[in-house]
């Protein structure tokens, strides 16, 4: 194959504005942290909420929880994120059907539309890392927190969920990049994250080797930061004497 | 007066299996009682109904003048003034000794942190561990695990305080260390009511002496009753206390 690499070209004008290719996957880039952030932010929430409910001796909320999780692990993220971007807007009330159809801008109803749906996706997966953490620990912190007289919510404040969390750091963390990587899906209802200003790079440029090579680093060096930002973390959670913690 | 714990005709089942068959015994204030019995007679279960970790589904019992099984019974409160030590200590581990120590004190009792603090560094004083306030429990020997959980039930100013074999998972070394201290408290006059094999705690300083079988009580008498004339038991009491005794 005979190919021009041409690495100048983040530095070439795109020809709109004063803008040069480089601008684009810089904007790009803030719009994946962005969408992604928002989004685990809400799956943080919102997981921990399912999974304790999952651990609960109440029954309803148990199974309330439990099909929660299959229903969106068992929809496929693109069809869920139609569902958010299409058909969700026009079963709002009139009013907000204006608002989120002519009142926002196409980049802030596309950004809200992901959000939600990768927020409520990874939801799903959090919920079940959380509560694989709390039915890992001995059945009798539970028993040692009541008889202290802690109220249900309190065990689980207190002395459950500080020890599950510690615990599924490792998997929260994929969960925590795939967020990242899954963001990618924004480029096909037209929000301008990092993907979809590498396709367009490819298109205006022709360099569409250069412009996907870039693409790849940074997603790369984007998933080795956030690793070595949670084995901070947990570096900083680890308490001596558990779970292998020094002594 | 009546006893500070009462129990009658309590019975309990894990659906068609019968844990416990009309148990009724009393423990009066300052009495100390010692539940014998072979594995899987129920003694765990029972001692758990006291503070209602575990319901029941027959019977009555009655704390210091609450009914345990009634529904408007507020159940935190009433395990808050019951403290409990366990086979496996249950310290939360996430926790420092102090945390331990001071958590339900402030989160359940409502005490201001220097209050809490004093009062759980004085328990931890009197079990002899004043030095390791500052360390994990994961730091501990299993001896000084169960010794913190004394302080911590301690800490709570309890009524009576449940224990279910306290030293059954020690190392046997370190099975002395935590004998005296419930020794200590039994002679300063606390409630006790103790699942336990060691015979010669017992001897020492038990008032009366339970021995269960199957799910039901036995015998329930004083403890020189108990270890006087052995041939006077029960033929199960004899079978067990031959088997324990020889070591
Ligand atoms: N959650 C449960 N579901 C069904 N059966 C149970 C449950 N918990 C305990 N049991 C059964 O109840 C019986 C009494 O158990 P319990 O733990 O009270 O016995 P124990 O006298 O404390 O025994 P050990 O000396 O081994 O501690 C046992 O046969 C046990 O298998
Ligand atoms: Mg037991």
């Amino acid at each position: 194959m005979n190919y021009n690499w041409d690495w100048n070209v983040f530095f070439k004008s795109t020809g709109i504005g004063k803008e040069i290719y480089l601008d684009w996957f810089i904007s790009g880039l803030g719009w994946t942290i962005a969408v992604a952030l928002a989004g685990w932010i809400i799956a943080l929430a919102l997981g921990s909420v399912l999974g304790v409910m999952r651990t609960l001796p109440n029954k309803w909320a148990a199974r309330i929880a439990t099909t929660y999780v299959e229903l969106f692990r068992n929809v496929p993220l693109l069809v869920q994120l139609f569902i958010w971007y299409f058909l969700v807007p026009d079963l709002l009330p009139e009013r907000a059907q204006i608002w989120f159809k002519q009142d926002l801008s196409p980049a802030t109803s596309a950004y809200l539309s992901v959000v939600v749906c990768l927020g409520l996706f990874t939801a799903a997966r959090v919920c079940e890392q959380v509560r694989t953490g709390i039915q890992a620990l001995p059945k009798g912190q539970n028993y040692a927190a009541m008889a202290m007289g802690f109220q249900q919510a309190q065990v689980y404040r207190y002395v459950l969920l500080p020890q599950a969390f510690r615990i599924i750091i490792p998997p929260l963390t994929s969960e925590f990049l795939n967020i990242f990587k899954n963001s990618s899906v924004a480029s096909l209802i037209g929000l301008m994250e990092l993907l979809a200003q590498t396709k367009q790079t490819a298109e205006f440029s022709a360099n569409l080797f250069e412009a996907f090579t870039l693409a790849t680093v940074i997603y790369f060096v984007l998933n080795m930061s956030l690793m070595k930002f949670m084995g901070w973390v947990e570096t900083r959670l680890r308490v001596p004497g558990m779970m292998g913690g020094a002594k | 007066m009546s006893a500070m714990i009462t129990l009658k005709n309590v019975s309990k089942w894990y659906g068609d299996f019968q844990v416990l068959t009309d148990c009724s015994t009393a423990v009066e204030k300052g009495e100390v009682v010692v539940v014998c019995g072979p594995s899987g007679s129920g003694k765990s279960t029972l001692i758990k109904t006291v503070n209602a970790l575990e319901p029941f589904q027959k019977g009555e019992i009655i704390v210091d003048g609450m009914s345990v099984g009634d529904p408007k019974t507020d159940l935190p409160k009433l395990r808050a003034r019951i403290g409990m030590v366990f086979q496996n200590f249950e310290l939360f581990p996430h926790l420092s000794i102090t945390e331990n120590l001071t958590i339900a004190q402030e989160r359940v009792l409502g005490r201001s942190k220097d209050e809490a603090r004093q009062k759980g560094l004085h328990y931890l004083d009197r079990v002899g561990l004043k030095a390791h306030a500052a360390k994990f429990p994961g730091q501990l020997s299993g001896g000084q695990q169960q010794r913190v959980a004394i302080a911590r039930a301690l800490s709570m100013d309890p009524i009576a305080m449940l224990f279910d074999e306290p030293t059954s998972a020690l190392d046997p070394e370190m099975v002395n260390e935590v004998l005296d201290v419930m020794v200590e408290l039994a002679h300063e006059g606390m409630t006790m009511m103790c699942v336990t094999h060691e015979m010669g705690f017992a001897r020492k300083v038990a008032n009366r002496v339970i021995f269960m079988d199957k799910g039901a009580i036995v015998e329930d008498c004083a403890k020189e009753e108990f270890f006087g004339d052995i041939k006077a038991r029960s033929e199960r009491a004899q079978h067990f206390l031959s088997k324990i005794l020889q070591h």
